[in-house]
């Protein structure tokens, strides 16, 4: 495990260039392209401007400014990338909510909701940059984010508090809010992953016996993953969701194999992961009814309404789309949450979908330099972890919308209609930010450990 | 760990490719079947909302697209609605189309492919979309007389230039007026199109070439063609006994007229329809030729006419009593009488089947020629001396046997009676299928609820007047 230590120490400082100026730039220039939709939307609906442009832009440019300001004082060596690719995504979700909230009579009011959850998000993330600052300090509480992480996600089995929705029961409701406890339990999770990992990593990884080729664990070690494949299984089985499931057995899996550098991890899960499925597709009827819809949409138009309707949207849309306001989005249901990749399809385009697909591509990427960059391994760990879960949520919910998978009933980041995935995934990128900080700050003056100077590698010393 | 952090990265690259990948593959490959799936409610609005090509007969427009105002800026109209609506066919929001309307919906909405530079045009000029128009054949008076001359009998008539494959006139009755289900105001079509679908005298019904009937002694034409093709002139003697008794079966057939004996020619069977004559010459043939010969007339294929149409039928596969009753028009046999009249015209044609059509040219909305359907051969099912012989024959029988009330002063008239029964408990089908030497116009009547004695001269009294008159809107 020689990359968590630093090198010897020497008189050369990297000094990375800290780029906020740009960062700046970026910011105003892709938020622009979610007012440019609001905008447009009501330019081709109703010839006229919206009511209070003026208001609602300098709102919106001030929050991303203040995002930046943040950014600015308080970790400026942070990826400059990451918050610009952000707000573009999280404007082009709200325009796209607005713009499908003026199709009923009267029209709806749903962008203003998820404007306010924008600017939580954002003093969330905020908060999370000024009092985290050192993502070390979350390395402290393993078990305790363990079993919260759980709890958080069996809570919609609980009666009276779960809500099913479209046969998923990954949502529960509280005072009236509805909310989705697999997001927050994924950050949870991701931080109880990366701290037990890294402690444990040199026993996963050593201990145990070669067999068929494959380095395999002790029986003992394998304890907590085994628990968290059971987990995965009940999510999948009483909960009916594919995408939960697989979406931590994914983060689980990723994380243990990027710890202990062995090959044999992921291999085994993606076998015990599979025979899960297959068990899961052959006795519950929900998911193979989902399946089914994926495979054989048109034998059942009825049922399979939405994706086929989303299909019909893109085909429809074509390569450039039918333009902000003048598509049919609310032709298919749930169109701001679950689908709102289809509506996007629809009125901007195959061409803007993959535009967006690359923007979260763009997020993933820096998630992981700033994983390679981490000096240390519980940064590296998180970092590859977060950016992991968060791209396999992106490619689970948009493959499902395009059909590629079959569809779950997981949330579009920064862009579906919903509180709970949005504040989640603005405090997944304060995280993500404070890593790429630390990793791209001088070296000499980081707080990193110096054990590397006076302890070797078969004796580490593991900082508290 | 950055080594398994790169992996990872990579497999993340690939998710990410397959997401694209996916999305070229819907741009490219799903997206033409998508847009045309008629449950694609988008493109079934925007269809709906835009300026269709009208149909003319001569220059006036016996369907066409008018400004409306409201949801759907242009509503479709029918003038003469129930003159026209079995050629027209319905345009509606929730029932889709028929008739020429969906045979031609494409070009009539602008959405066919030899129409795709136009729409790239009005998309870069801001012009307002608009669909083709498409010219027919139809001849107003002969439509009328069809009509007329059904009256308040369910059947269908059609008149075709034998020449050229014109149709002149596709008559199915009862008619109803399709501007009810065109209409804008969704709920009163709905209403509308409940009240028509489940009318008992199903008005929605094309009976004319979408419905298939037991063709009857119509049938015995194909028969003798067959027989002539086989080598047997109209002198031919055939056996025709009283009772023919049906092979390894305890029924047998009977004649509904008179033969004029037990031995007649072939003339003088077709003359006087005489069913066991024909019956035996069936089973002589063999179900094979049978077969061959109606297939050759188009049963048991898919109609080439440019109007939706029903595949006719000739059983396969029969023993020789069924042969026989398939020899007299009964049994599984089953045709449109769209195609008792192709049979009629490949006869007055020499032998030669032009292809039917209803649309001469279809113009774009700057009058150029989008396509032209011209006079076309699309079949030689029997040769031109059999024709001529068989057109002898079906002379004879309007002039001096069973289609005497199709005579008209001064015309050279052939023809052939049928009365065919499906079941005991229901009025038999009357048939008249005739053509005229000037003009070379063939024609069909056809009878559903004919409520008449269950013999073939029966049938004639019923159908030929219809033809008769239908040939006179026509001289």
């Amino acid at each position: 495990m020689s990359a968590a230590v630093q090198p010897a120490v020497s008189d050369e400082v990297i000094v990375y260039k800290k780029r906020r100026n740009i960062e700046l730039v970026l910011i105003l220039f892709a938020q622009s392209f979610g007012l440019a939709g609001w905008i447009i939307t009501s330019l081709n609906l109703y010839g006229e401007l919206p009511e209070g442009v003026i208001p609602v832009a300098v709102i919106w440019y001030v929050i991303g400014i203040a995002a930046h300001l943040v950014v600015r004082l308080r970790i400026p060596y942070a990826d400059p990338v990451i918050l610009p690719s952000v707000l573009l995504l999280n404007g082009l979700g709200l325009a796209m909510i607005s713009r499908i909230d003026q199709i009923p009579e009267p029209v709806n009011d749903d962008a203003r909701t998820q404007l306010v959850w924008t600017l939580l998000g954002l003093v969330l993330f905020a908060a999370v940059v000024i009092f985290l600052r050192d993502h070390r300090r979350l390395q402290r509480f393993p078990y305790l984010m363990f079993i919260a992480g759980l709890v958080l996600i069996l809570l919609p089995l609980v009666p009276g508090l779960g809500v099913s929705s479209g046969g998923a029961e990954i949502w529960i409701r509280v005072f009236g809010y509805s909310f989705q406890p697999a997001e927050v339990a994924k950050i949870l999770l991701a931080i109880a992953f990366a701290a037990y990992l890294y402690e444990k990593r040199d026993v996963l990884a050593l201990a145990g016996r070669r067999f068929l080729g494959l380095d395999l664990p002790r029986a003992r070690d394998l304890g907590p993953i085994a628990v968290m494949w059971a987990m995965c299984l009940v999510v999948m089985v009483y909960q009916n969701d594919l995408g939960t499931s697989l979406l931590f057995f994914g983060l689980f899996t990723v994380m243990i194999y990027i710890a202990t550098e062995r090959p044999a991890w992921p291999i085994l899960a993606g076998i015990m992961f599979m025979i899960a499925g297959v068990a899961a597709f052959l006795f519950t009827p929900h998911v193979s009814r989902r399946v089914n819809a994926w495979l054989f949409p048109f034998s059942d138009y009825d049922r399979n309404l939405q994706i086929i309707s989303a299909q019909f949207g893109y085909a429809w849309g074509g390569l450039f789309g039918r333009g902000w306001g003048l598509g049919r989005p609310g032709l298919t249901p749930l169109a701001k949450s679950d689908m709102i990749a289809a509506a996007l399809g629809e009125e901007i385009g195959i061409v803007g979908l993959m535009g967006i697909i690359v923007i979260y591509a763009l997020i993933v990427a820096r998630g992981f330099k700033a994983a390679v960059t981490s000096p240390d391994g519980f940064g590296k760990l998180l970092a590859a972890g977060l950016s992991f879960a968060f791209a396999l949520q992106v490619f689970a919910i948009i493959g499902g919308v395009t059909r590629l998978l079959p569809l779950t009933g997981l949330t579009t980041p920064f862009m579906s209609q919903g509180g709970s995935s949005l504040v989640a995934n603005w405090m997944i990128v304060a995280i993500l930010l404070i890593i790429s900080h630390r990793g791209r700050m001088p070296q000499a003056a980081t707080a990193a450990p110096r054990e590397a100077g006076t302890v070797d590698d078969a004796t580490q010393v593991i900082s508290r | 760990m950055n080594s398994p952090i790169r992996k990872v990265a990579v497999f993340v690259a690939i998710m990410m490719a397959a997401l694209l990948l996916n999305l070229t593959q819907i741009s490219i490959i799903q997206t033409p079947s998508l847009n045309a799936d008629p449950r694609n409610r988008r493109v079934r609005d925007a269809e709906f909302a835009e300026q269709r090509g009208a149909i003319l007969v001569g220059n006036t427009p016996i369907a066409m697209s008018v400004e409306a105002g409201g949801r759907f800026p242009f509503v479709r109209e029918y003038s003469d609605g129930d003159l026209w609506s079995s050629v027209t066919g319905w345009y509606s929001y929730d029932y889709a189309q028929s008739g020429l309307e969906s045979s031609y919906n494409e070009e009539l909405a602008g959405t066919s492919s030899s129409q795709a530079a136009d729409r790239i045009l009005d998309l870069l000029s801001g012009r307002q979309p608009q669909g083709a128009n498409l010219s027919t054949s139809l001849d107003p008076a002969a439509q009328a007389a069809g009509v007329q001359s059904l009256g308040d009998n369910l059947g269908a008539a059609i008149a075709m230039d034998y020449e050229t494959g014109e149709i002149l006139a596709l008559v199915s009755t009862p008619t109803y007026d399709p501007n009810r289900l065109s209409t804008v105001d969704l709920d009163a079509a709905r209403d509308a199109w409940a009240e028509l679908i489940d009318a008992p005298d199903e008005p929605l019904k094309g009976r004319g070439t979408r419905e298939v009937y037991p063709p009857g002694s119509t049938f015995k034409l194909v028969t003798a063609a067959a027989a002539l093709e086989d080598g047997m002139v109209p002198s031919t003697p055939l056996d025709a006994p009283v009772s023919l008794p049906l092979p390894n079966s305890t029924r047998s057939i009977g004649n509904s007229t008179n033969c004029g004996g037990t031995t007649v020619s072939l003339e003088q069977a077709l003359m006087t329809s005489c069913n066991t004559a024909f019956a035996q010459l069936g089973m002589d043939l063999g179900a094979d030729e049978l077969q061959a010969m109606a297939e050759a007339f188009g049963f048991n294929q898919d109609p080439t006419i440019d109007i939706g149409a029903a595949v006719s039928r000739f059983p396969e596969d029969i023993d020789e009593a069924q042969t026989a009753l398939s020899a007299i028009g009964q049994y599984e046999v089953a045709a449109s009488p769209l195609q008792m009249l192709l049979v009629t015209a490949a006869i007055a044609n020499d032998g030669v089947l032009m292809n039917p059509h209803i649309v001469d040219t279809v113009t774009g909305p700057d009058l150029t020629v989008l396509e032209a359907h011209g006079p076309e051969e699309i079949a030689r099912p029997i040769s031109a001396s059999s024709a001529r012989l068989l057109q002898q024959m079906m002379v004879a029988v309007v002039e001096d046997g069973t289609g005497t009330p199709a005579q008209i002063d001064g015309m050279v008239i052939g023809g052939k009676t049928g009365t065919a029964q499906s079941a005991e408990d229901r009025p038999p089908y009357a048939w008249f299928v005739g053509y005229a030497e000037d003009p070379t116009v063939a024609i069909v009547a056809f009878v559903e609820n004919a409520d008449v004695a269950r013999d073939d001269i029966s049938g004639g009294r019923l159908a030929a007047p219809i033809f008769k008159s239908v040939m006179e809107a026509l001289r």
